[in-house]
């Protein structure tokens, strides 16, 4: 079982864009990459935002939008990860619907976006984690470019196979806690095996964030992730307005 | 032009302008203990309405009526001043402006040619209210019909977070906002006929709790509602 | 009864107020007594209980530019029912010239059973203006369930809206004694102080409610300090079991010079 290496060594991209130089000045356009964290409660999310801010700490400008159940507590959490300023984290209230939040109504995510890059400047990158949900919760694509969907091991090695729209339709899906797999009992190749036949050519990256604080794979699939969208974002202007469904004004 | 559909598609809670994350003050009420079941949850929904309901309907109307009128933004830009001296805690004109935003961002991307550029209130956010009135001008919605959606979703966002804070019986829930219905209408009908008056008489109804329950909401270090 | 009074206050040359003006008529009658440093202090006194339903109030107060004017009640108004149908108002109508200061803390308005009142102030506090006003509510005499009150204040600031609030309470109100409004507290008021020498005070709230731990205390009442649009004023609003709870709510704590409000 080499879980680490279940895929290629490098992990596959959802959108290959060979040639392109990751930390290529970023242009004057371009809009921050935002990329969705979701996945049930507790299997890492918080601990994948830290471990990001701190692969990413001395190399791109940062910002964390949170829908968790937001306390001091995760505030010192990712202060004391060492790497984010707190005024760079938002925390989003979703009003006991978490993924109403992230998917249906996101225009509290969205203010929260705009509101750190008019407070702190432009950002390359806007991680947005959501609150602890199930298996169905995804992100709406009107409000992340990209999405992460983070499952444990201690849950069991049925959860690939279980789908839902996050483990079948996330850009990657990051199997967290392999350090945890022989005392649960979970085998590492099933998952494997079933996040493969869910996900076809979708990249799935095995994970112990406690032996591997910067989550180097998942920090590694981001970079290449913000080349593609920002020659994406050069290459295409602002997308107009959708068309009005109604009359100009002045009706009574 | 028939109205019907759009009326109800304004007031339909799944509307995306946030509506979910705000509990209309109910998630401080309950943490105080002053609501505590199906009862209390039907006697704070009364009050809403009568109060917040009335103005912010009110001024939905009063928003609505300026659309077509020469001067526009000096006219929403007394409303504003209107509103803001109707809302005399901080945490609930923060409210309004954050929930102004949210719909204005809707109202943008289904209406882009609206004028909701004349709305007052700068990076803070436009009252909700105002938003809602250019918004409903926009559907082609009548000024009551604009009252009346304004006036619905000050309740039913309420009773919808009294579902999910207190554990009540949705269908319980549902019959009290049933009971509600003809108060609601009749909030409407007020609310729309005060605005065919002078902005500094508009509706003032004031409910001394709202405002004390709101300053404690944001104090609180975990809050499962925006407000 | 209708009756009207009015007041007028200006300074002298030497920069003390001097009453250019001051005539009421029974049930509303207004006495002045020695003031305190160079201002003068108003007593309305009502004649026999009252406002009865049917009775109709005005009193108009002028403040003139640099005059310091305290109003106060020398007792609690109670509002009481009179011809069926009939409504009692009580009109205040007040201006505040630049430098001038208006203190306005008459003592409680009680709503008793069956009434039918409104009372419906106006002040426009021109920029420069200092204004401390008091409004306060009892909602029913002793054990007794109030009748329909209306208490609509309305204040401008430099020719633009400060203050806009009208609190109802009675039978014919929805939900007024409810967890929206006033929790069941019989006793609620609101203070308001706009002083240009002070900036709005920050929030801050005691919520009052029932005590951890205890099945039948209640904190007595709730009250927020609240700085209004502007951060030019400042309103205390508060919720009360009793008269007294609610006066030592509205009597704000600040540092520096402060208003005495009683
Ligand atoms: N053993 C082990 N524990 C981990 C690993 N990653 C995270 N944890 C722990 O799992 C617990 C939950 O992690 P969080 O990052 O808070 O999980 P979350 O998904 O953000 O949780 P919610 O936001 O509550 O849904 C914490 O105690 C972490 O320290 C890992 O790779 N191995
Ligand atoms: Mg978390």
């Amino acid at each position: 079982m080499r879980p680490e290496t279940a895929h290629d060594e490098s992990v596959p991209h959802t959108h290959p864009e060979p040639g392109v130089d990751p930390h290529a000045p970023l242009p004057p356009a371009a809009r921050a990459l935002r990329v969705g964290i979701g996945g049930p409660v507790g299997s890492g999310k918080t601990a994948l935002v830290a471990a990001l801010c701190r692969a990413f700490a001395d190399e791109l400008r940062l910002g964390v939008v949170t829908n968790d159940i937001y306390t001091t507590e995760d505030a010192d959490f990712l202060r004391r990860a060492g790497v984010l300023d707190p005024a760079r984290i938002r925390a989003v209230e979703t009003g006991c619907c978490p993924h109403t939040a992230i998917r249906d109504d996101i225009g509290a995510n969205l203010d929260a976006v705009d509101d750190l890059a008019d407070t702190v400047g432009p950002l390359d990158l806007v991680l947005v984690e959501s609150g602890g949900d199930n298996l169905t919760a995804t992100f709406s694509r009107g409000l992340v470019d990209r999405q992460i969907f983070v499952v444990d091991v201690a849950g069991g090695d049925k959860v690939p196979r279980k789908g839902g729209p996050g483990v079948t339709a996330a850009d990657l899906l990051v199997v967290n806690k392999t350090d945890l797999a022989p005392m649960v009992g979970a085998d590492l190749s099933v998952m494997d095996r079933d996040a493969r036949a869910r996900r076809g050519d979708l990249p799935t990256v095995f994970l112990s964030i406690t032996q591997d604080p910067l989550a180097h794979r998942v920090a590694e699939w981001i970079r290449h992730e913000l080349a593609h969208h920002r020659t994406a974002v050069a290459a295409a202007p602002p997308a107009a307005l959708p068309p009005s469904v109604a009359v100009p004004t002045g009706s009574a | 032009m028939p109205t019907s559909s759009m009326l109800l598609l304004l007031a339909d809670g799944r509307f995306p302008a946030g509506a979910h994350a705000h509990s209309g003050g109910l998630e401080a009420a309950v943490a105080a203990g002053r609501v505590t079941d199906l009862g209390t949850l039907g006697e704070f929904l009364r009050g809403r309405l009568a109060t917040a309901g009335l103005v912010g309907a009110a001024f939905a109307a009063a928003a609505h009526r300026a659309v077509p009128t020469a001067d526009r933004a000096a006219e929403l830009g007394r409303l504003d001043a209107e509103l803001d001296a109707r809302t005399a805690a901080p945490a609930l004109r923060t409210v309004s402006r954050r929930q102004g935003r949210a719909l204005l961002r809707a109202g943008r991307a289904i209406w882009p040619y609206a004028p909701f550029g004349d709305l007052p209130g700068g990076a803070a956010g436009p009252h909700q209210p105002l938003v809602f009135g250019l918004l409903a001008a926009a559907a082609g919605l009548s000024r009551t019909e604009t009252a009346l959606a304004a006036a619905h979703g000050t309740v039913t966002g309420a009773a919808s977070a009294g579902v999910r804070l207190l554990g009540l019986d949705p269908y319980h829930v549902q019959a009290l906002l049933i009971a509600l219905a003809g108060a609601c209408d009749t909030t409407a009908a007020d609310a729309a006929r005060a605005a065919d008056g002078p902005p500094e008489e508009l509706p003032a109804a004031a409910a001394p709790l709202a405002d004390i329950h709101a300053e404690a909401h944001v104090t609180w270090e975990v809050r499962l509602f925006a407000s | 009864m209708r009756a009207a009074a009015r007041l007028v206050a200006r300074t002298d040359g030497r920069g003390r107020t001097v009453l250019a003006e001051l005539r009421g008529e029974p049930p509303l009658l207004l006495r002045q007594v020695p003031g305190r440093d160079g201002g003068v202090t108003v007593y309305v006194v009502g004649g026999a209980a009252g406002p009865l339903a049917g009775d109709d109030l005005r009193l108009d107060v002028e403040v003139g530019r640099g005059a310091v004017v305290r109003v106060h009640t020398v007792a609690a108004s109670v509002a009481l029912p009179g011809r069926p149908g009939a409504v009692s108002r009580m009109r205040v109508r007040a201006s505040v010239a630049e430098g001038a200061s208006l203190h306005w803390l008459p003592e409680q308005l009680v709503a008793a059973t069956g009434c039918a009142h409104l009372a419906d102030s106006r002040v426009m506090v021109a920029d420069g203006g200092t204004l401390l006003w008091r409004d306060e509510l009892i909602c029913g005499r002793y054990g007794e369930q109030p009748g329909d009150v209306v208490v609509r204040t309305t204040v401008d600031h430099a020719g633009r809206p400060l203050l806009r609030q009208s609190l109802a309470v009675g039978p014919d109100v929805p939900g007024w004694s409810g967890p929206a409004v006033l929790g069941g507290a019989p006793a609620t008021g609101s203070l308001l102080l706009l002083d240009p020498a002070r900036p709005a005070a920050p929030p801050e709230v005691d919520l009052g409610g029932p005590v951890a731990g205890t099945a039948s205390r209640e904190r007595p009442g709730a009250v927020a300090r609240l700085p209004l649009a502007g951060d030019a004023a400042t309103l205390w609003t508060a919720t009360a079991p009793d008269a007294d709870t609610l006066r030592q709510h509205l009597t704000p704590r600040l540092p520096g010079p402060v208003p005495a409000p009683t």
